[in-house]
């Protein structure tokens, strides 16, 4: 991919600052380090089975270093406000870490790396504790923790599965005593 | 509670409203539509064995039986929010459609801005501003969780805002819950009126009526904007919409929700106010059983 890339030299440096909306692909992009909008639909696509069209409405944007947003309504780029739409993802890191409300929010679009949890490994999840998990026999890294919840599956939040651990990386505000 | 003897000649059975307004107010939450039905959401709660009941004017407001809603599995996933039932009312009348922009001027901590979102399906554009940095920490918690995309969130002072930073240059609808002197939460919060003083209605009455003109500049001709406070103030609630009538092109129509409400006043004290603000809702604690609020709905006019 990197060949397809400009030179960086060219490049401008990221002011996190401000919003400014992901470039296309990765050969429109003018900022350094930057990722563009394909990379970021083809991760979702590619990691957890989220079908790309699934975003075909929303724009994605990046404040702060490496840190996405997913946003739904109208904005000029570049633009200085506090927000717009939801942290989804960080990139500018070896592995690519999708956030928790973003999970929860588009984890039921997921097929792939979704850890099914029992009522009492939900509840620890949600509470913020890491468990031995043996039985996942599926990939290590990011997944997707759900549970079932009147009748259908629902996402918890983000999980990190490694060595027979999965470690809930739900932040702390976001942890609840169930 | 003293401070509310002074409404005993505007308010129908003041004594029900006094006692009403010694209760302490149960909880409520509203099930937010961006997750979850509200079929999916009750019966999340039925399977957690938590008893509710629906609102009979607004099936998306729940009455919980519960001393910590925020400890069950549909706040955990966001498909409830706890809101104030009389809280939900002015998103309802203010009725914003997909695909709008709406601007939400005094949005924090965020449980009206979310429910703006979820009515208009998530789609279009809800400006949430608070001029309070604080307090824009928890309106996007409260966005993130109950993942609102369409909201941008700015930090500003709602009497002087400008449109500049975006790229269209009028709203269609704005909804103004005013900051006010909260006379109307006292079953929620008891030390309400602490602070109460004429002097505090007044100096809040000048923001409020700075806001609110800024709100109508802002929206398209034929558009919406919705006043609301939870306090029982004439100052606060049927003077400030005067002085936008006198100040803003702009006219009080009527709205309709499926509870009980007294009209708003057309005098107090020694000022008299427009007809149309009979088409105001006042809404007592004990009409519904709620806290206390006031809306208006006004229609920008050329």
């Amino acid at each position: 991919m990197a060949d397809e890339r400009a030179d960086d030299a060219d490049l401008e440096q990221n002011d996190g600052q401000r919003f400014d909306r992901l470039p296309e692909t990765p050969s429109e992009r003018t900022v350094e380090g930057r990722v563009s909008r394909e990379e970021v639909v083809d991760y979702f696509a590619d990691r957890f089975g989220i079908p790309l069209e699934t975003f075909d409405d929303y724009t994605f944007w990046e404040k702060g270093a490496g840190k996405i947003w997913i946003y739904r309504g109208e904005a000029p780029t570049p633009l200085s406000i506090e927000a717009i739409g939801m942290t989804c993802l960080r990139t500018r890191q070896e592995h690519w870490k999708p956030t928790t409300d973003f999970v929860q929010r588009f984890g039921r679009y997921a097929t792939d790396c979704v850890i099914d949890l029992e009522r009492e490994e939900a509840r620890r999840f949600a509470a913020g504790e890491d468990q031995d998990l043996e039985w996942w026999d599926g990939d290590w890294g990011y997944l997707v923790g759900a549970h079932e919840v009147a009748g259908e599956r629902e996402p918890l939040g983000v999980g990190l599965y490694v060595h027979g651990e999965l470690r809930s990386m739900v932040p702390k505000g976001r942890q609840r005593e169930l | 509670m003293e401070p509310l003897e002074r409404y005993r000649p505007i308010i129908d059975d003041f004594e029900a409203f006094l006692a009403a307004c010694d209760r302490p107010l149960g909880n409520a939450v509203r099930v937010n539509t961006i997750k979850s039905s509200v079929e999916r959401a009750t019966a999340a709660l039925e399977e957690e064995g938590a008893d509710y009941e629906q609102a009979d004017w607004n099936p998306r407001v729940l009455r919980l039986e519960t001393d910590s809603p925020g400890s069950t599995w549909t706040s955990f996933h966001g498909f409830t929010h706890g809101q104030e039932e009389v809280s939900a009312v002015p998103p309802v009348v203010l009725d914003p459609e997909p695909g709008e922009r709406v601007w939400d001027c005094c949005a924090a901590p965020g449980g009206k801005a979310t429910q703006l979102a979820a009515l208009m399906d998530d789609r279009g554009t809800v400006v949430a501003n608070d001029n309070n940095l604080g307090r824009i920490s928890a309106l996007r918690f409260n966005a993130e969780r109950l993942g609102a995309t369409s909201l941008a969130v700015t930090n500003d002072d709602a009497r002087n805002y400008s449109l500049e930073r975006f790229d269209f240059d009028e709203f269609d609808r704005v909804l103004v819950d005013a900051p006010c002197s909260c006379e109307g939460t006292i079953r929620k919060n008891p030390d309400a009126l602490d602070n109460w003083s004429e002097g505090h209605v007044s100096s809040v009455a000048g923001i409020q009526k700075g806001i609110l003109r800024r709100a109508i500049q802002a929206t398209r001709e034929g558009g919406t904007v919705v006043y609301s406070t939870c306090t029982f103030a004439p100052e606060e609630n049927e003077a400030v919409v005067q002085h936008a009538l006198n100040e803003e092109n702009c006219r009080v129509v009527d709205f309709d929700i499926g509870l009980e409400r007294s009209t708003g006043l057309t005098e107090w004290n020694e000022e008299t106010y427009d007809s149309s603000l009979e088409r105001a809702a006042r809404i007592y604690p004990h009409q519904n059983d709620t806290g206390g609020f006031f809306v208006a709905k006004l229609e920008v006019t050329a």
